[in-house]
């Protein structure tokens, strides 16, 4: 009988380039007070957010995953042919098969990498990141792109008030390769499937069907009191502390869930948190990946920052970990 | 066990730190999303506050049903 053998993985997987895709329509507060019962101080003093990006019909789930995917590439400095895995986090896919990895490998003309879709609600960036770092590190890939993106905007009802000023669209991507010395640490993650209704988009024939629906203040008790272990935990698992976090993104869910999560990991003065929030509203599984670029763009962030990261939401699901960035 | 007393100084403490208010204002007949303009989401940071300092539960069904600081004393008092 013959023994199965194994590749020799590197030490550990990087970032090597950050891309992202933000709608061009911007929807402002007050827009949206012209045709629902909200206004600018409701929605501010609830979520933080002042403006979010609306997707077009030309800007589908695939086509946000391209135009983000493409400038992680380019930022990487490798090419197409260099990928042999996409992996992309999304639950606003508006097909159940295919699912977008392998066409959007197909259309950044990479050829006939692994390519499949990670579905863990708002955290699925996170959770697709980790996979790829271990699937480099197992000699299972070299090199990955990993996207995050959503269409929400199909996905909620726009005359729902509790919902429509919250949930908005975009593409964030990074594109992972080997490297000697860690660039992404230990994953730490998790689901609570007892709170599987807290959000949802309800099947047909359900009430709901089709809307995204949340319980907003069981999520927010739940992220504001369950959260911060998990934080801690990606911290030391990953042999850190909170005086060494240059950059706190955790999930741009609302602004007040992130100050508080700040606030109780006791972050120096001098980490930047990520706000992206405020411009983009809750972008899921886009909203980490879009906010560390926004850092990065802005100089906000440097390369070679420590960052960590936390995402979390439908399932519940939450996965955080520390990565270096490019 | 805490007393009405003490309860009611703990809730107003709690107020004052996550929703900024006044202590004198936090008076058992006032409601806390039409007098003292506390939103919802400040409703489950109190509640989460609350049962650090009480050792109660306050799930979220009954959370709804907390509309005045005489309520959350009540609720306090008989589940500590």
């Amino acid at each position: 009988m013959s023994a199965i053998t194994l590749p020799t993985g590197p030490a550990g997987a990087q970032i090597l380039g950050v891309g992202a895709y933000r709608p061009r329509r911007r929807v402002t507060n007050d827009e949206l007070a012209q045709s629902m019962d909200t206004n600018d101080e409701w929605i501010q003093s609830r979520v933080g957010i002042a403006e979010r990006r609306w997707a077009e019909p030309d800007e589908t789930v695939v086509e946000m995953s391209v135009a983000a995917g493409g400038k992680a590439l380019a930022a990487s400095g490798l090419s197409p042919e260099d990928v042999d895995l996409v992996v992309v986090a999304s639950c606003s896919l508006p097909t159940q098969i295919p699912g977008a990895g392998p066409e959007v490998a197909y259309r950044l003309g990479i050829p006939r990498p692994g390519g499949f879709d990670v579905n863990a609600g708002c955290a699925g960036f996170c959770y697709a990141l980790a996979a790829a770092s271990d699937a480099i590190r197992a000699g299972s890939a070299r090199n990955v792109l990993v996207v995050g993106v959503e269409k929400l905007t199909d996905v909620v009802d726009m005359t729902d008030r509790s919902t429509a000023v919250i949930f908005a669209d975009g593409a964030g991507a990074m594109v992972l390769g080997p490297s000697d010395e860690p660039g992404i640490g230990p994953v730490v993650w998790g689901s609570d499937g007892d709170q599987r209704d807290a959000i949802s988009i309800p099947a047909p024939g359900e009430p709901d069907a089709g809307n995204l629906t949340m319980a907003g203040q069981a999520v927010y008790r739940w992220a504001t009191t369950k959260l911060t272990d998990t934080l801690q935990e990606a911290m030391d698992r990953a042999g850190v502390t909170a005086a060494d976090i240059d950059v706190f993104a955790p999930h741009q869910a609302n602004l007040r869930i992130i100050e508080l999560m700040a606030k109780r990991l006791k972050l120096p003065e001098s980490t930047v948190i990520a706000r992206d929030v405020v411009q983009a509203g809750n972008t899921s599984s886009a909203s980490v990946p879009l906010a560390i670029s926004a850092l990065l763009e802005s100089g906000e962030a440097k390369s070679g920052d420590l960052a960590l990261l936390l995402g979390y939401g439908a399932g519940l699901t939450f996965a955080g970990q520390v990565v270096r960035l490019p | 066990m805490a007393s009405t007393a003490e309860i009611q100084s703990g809730l107003a403490e709690i107020l004052e730190e996550v929703a900024g208010v006044a202590p004198a204002d936090a008076t058992p007949e006032k409601s806390f999303t039409e007098d003292l303009d506390v939103d919802s989401l400040s409703m489950v940071e109190i509640a989460t506050a609350v049962e650090d300092k009480f050792g109660v539960a306050i799930p979220d069904d009954e959370l709804g049903g907390i509309k005045t600081v005489g309520d959350a004393i009540s609720f306090i008092e008989k589940h500590q």
